[in-house]
């Protein structure tokens, strides 16, 4: 039996976007394309599995092996450190981990700053560089409405485009860390499936350099 | 006994046991608990910092061991021109990263301390590949010349703080991140991204450090060669790869670092490498090697799982006649099958055969398989 490579996609657009990649690249698996509500997709010819999970769980997945390879944002590879390889900046999803507060706010290092996110290991060890003493709120959406309401002072957060942070009037007050989607590998499975991996890295870093 | 009645984790405690002792290596028994002091002075060299403690009937804080070669060492005493060789199985206490709570988790291990040389380091990473191939004969060794890496990050001339960030790059195999550091720096990347990326066997890996200016006449290289061939010449080639992205802590460990791999097991199950710099830092003159192999994660590889807990539920009452009893059991366990005797069927159970003992013997109620 030929070995399979599993992978896990992201849901959403940029899920889409790496599939196109990945066909590209000679990994196809047309079922994908079919409308239904299957879970796994399979393309025996080709050794490929591929299933979609949600984008913050790709790393879990590949983690614990269930998943060789996936591809996930490094917003999340920062935040969970997951034991895995990194072996490609796709260089697509791109934007950026900033902290943003209200428009004209005035950061004072004489009380501890608040900080609403959902990225907490993130925001620590930003802070913690700077000798910042903080305290973290952590919320699991609309982080953007913290400020607003003077739950925080600040938030950290992913920032693609700043319309939304325009719009309420919140702007970026430093950039943290560009992000982009990496490919990334299990440990274990890099050795058992190495020649379809590295084919893999090969041709996508194709395409990458192709852009960068 | 039948070993195949064991579970793996335990069949492999026994088949490394044997292998160990057969290559001279004595076994190292210790108590489950240490002095807290110890660990506070190796902190960095534990996985993780979290230690079980508790005080003592004396007063002293004592820890459950979260590791064991830190206790080897504290009671090992240099004996120049020789080598101390033991092995141990033991039970660590460890913090989850899954759950984050204290697991237990039973440990085996060798190590070898004293005058290492390269005989001993073949040795230990023979009997690696060998304890690798006791679990599972789809096995990787991965290993790597921490000198190596290191003469090619010096050879860059970056700051500590991005010499840090490069190994957290290398042991990711982050060629991408490696490129950044080093724009930022004005440093050239070249030859660490050649080192990161090329990985397999001797064959292949070798040839790349040869063009490597301040690697090409090291020592290390020259070990490196000799050991590897030697593995080669014994039959290991095909299991073992050079990859410089196992990368041990680098202020304990030195020289040779490996891990293992078992295809099935989702990550590294044996770990270990030279730490003469630990040896160092606690007071001792001689080098030392030694690795450690994770039995919790054999768990993960499946055998075939037995369907059935048991192969017949015998079910008798208060008048039953007890010999009838105990030689309607006699007939299953005489040919090895297992039986259970329960007045009622047990909830969850899986059982092949469901049998009732009455006055007329022994009766089939339910058949499974």
């Amino acid at each position: 039996m030929k070995t399979m490579l599993n992978i896990a996609l992201p849901k959403g657009r940029l899920g889409e976007k790496v599939y196109g990649m990945f066909e590209k690249a000679g990994f196809e698996c047309p079922s994908i394309k079919e409308n239904n509500r299957k879970l796994i997709f399979e393309n025996p010819q080709k050794g490929v599995r591929y299933f979609w999970v949600k984008p913050s769980d790709v790393a879990i997945y590949v983690e614990h092996g269930a998943a060789d390879i996936g591809i996930a944002g490094k917003d999340i590879l920062l935040e969970y450190s997951p034991d895995v390889y990194e072996l490609l900046d796709l260089d697509i999803g791109k934007c950026r981990m900033a902290v943003a507060a209200k428009h004209g706010f005035r950061d004072s290092t004489q009380k501890t700053l608040r900080v609403a996110t959902k990225f907490t290991n993130i925001t620590k060890d930003y802070y913690a560089k700077q000798g910042r003493d903080i305290d973290i709120i952590h919320l699991n959406g609309s982080i953007e409405l913290a400020p607003i309401l003077g739950l925080s002072d600040v938030i950290v957060d992913i920032v693609e485009t700043g319309t939304t942070l325009k719009e309420n009037n919140l702007e970026v007050i430093e950039t943290i860390v560009p992000i982009s989607a990496r490919l990334i590998a299990n440990k274990s499975g890099f050795k058992f499936k190495n020649d379809k991996i590295e084919e893999l890295v090969c041709e996508l870093s194709k395409q990458t350099e192709g852009k960068q | 006994m039948n070993i195949d009645s064991l579970k793996s984790d335990e069949q492999a405690i026994l088949s490394l046991r044997s292998l160990y002792s057969r290559y001279g290596y004595l076994q190292y028994k210790m108590s489950k608990f240490e002095e807290y002091d110890l660990y506070v002075r190796n902190k960095d060299f534990l996985v993780s910092d979290n230690i079980i403690t508790f005080t003592d009937t004396d007063g002293k804080l004592m820890a459950l061991k979260p590791d064991v070669t830190l206790s080897i060492i504290k009671n090992t005493k240099d004996m120049p021109g020789c080598v101390h060789k033991v092995y141990y199985n033991e039970n660590v206490y460890r913090v989850s990263k899954g759950t984050n709570s204290y697991k237990e988790i039973m440990q085996t291990g060798l190590e070898c301390m004293g005058d290492i040389d390269d005989y001993c380091i073949y040795e230990m990473l023979m009997l690696a590949s060998r304890s690798l191939d006791t679990i599972s004969s789809d096995y990787v060794l991965d290993i790597s010349h921490l000198d190596i890496v290191s003469a090619v990050i010096d050879s860059m001339e970056v700051s500590d703080k991005a010499r840090r960030e490069l190994l957290l790059c290398i042991g990711e195999k982050n060629i991408h991140g490696i490129s950044d550091i080093c724009q930022r720096e004005a440093a050239d990347a070249a030859e660490l991204k050649k080192l990161v990326s090329t990985y397999g066997s001797p064959e292949k890996v070798i040839p790349m450090l040869e063009s490597i200016e301040c690697v090409k006449n090291s020592a290390a290289l020259s070990s490196l060669k000799k050991i590897t061939n030697l593995l080669s010449e014994n039959g290991f080639g095909d299991k073992i790869r050079i990859d410089f992205s196992v990368i041990n802590h680098m202020g304990y460990y030195n020289g040779f670092v490996f891990k293992g791999f078992i295809n099935g097991v989702s990550s590294g199950i044996l770990s270990g490498g030279q730490y003469d710099r630990l040896m160092h830092k606690m007071g001792r003159s001689s080098g030392a090697i030694g690795f450690a192999v994770y039995l919790d994660m054999l768990e993960r590889l499946t055998k075939a799982e037995d369907a059935y807990d048991v192969d017949a539920v015998i079910l008798y009452d208060d008048s039953s006649d007890l010999k009838a009893l105990n030689d309607a059991v006699r007939l299953f366990t005489i040919d090895g099958r297992s039986v259970t005797v329960q007045k009622q069927v047990p909830e969850k159970i899986k059982y092949r055969q469901l049998l009732r003992l009455n006055e007329r013997g022994v009766e089939i109620i339910e058949n499974n398989a």
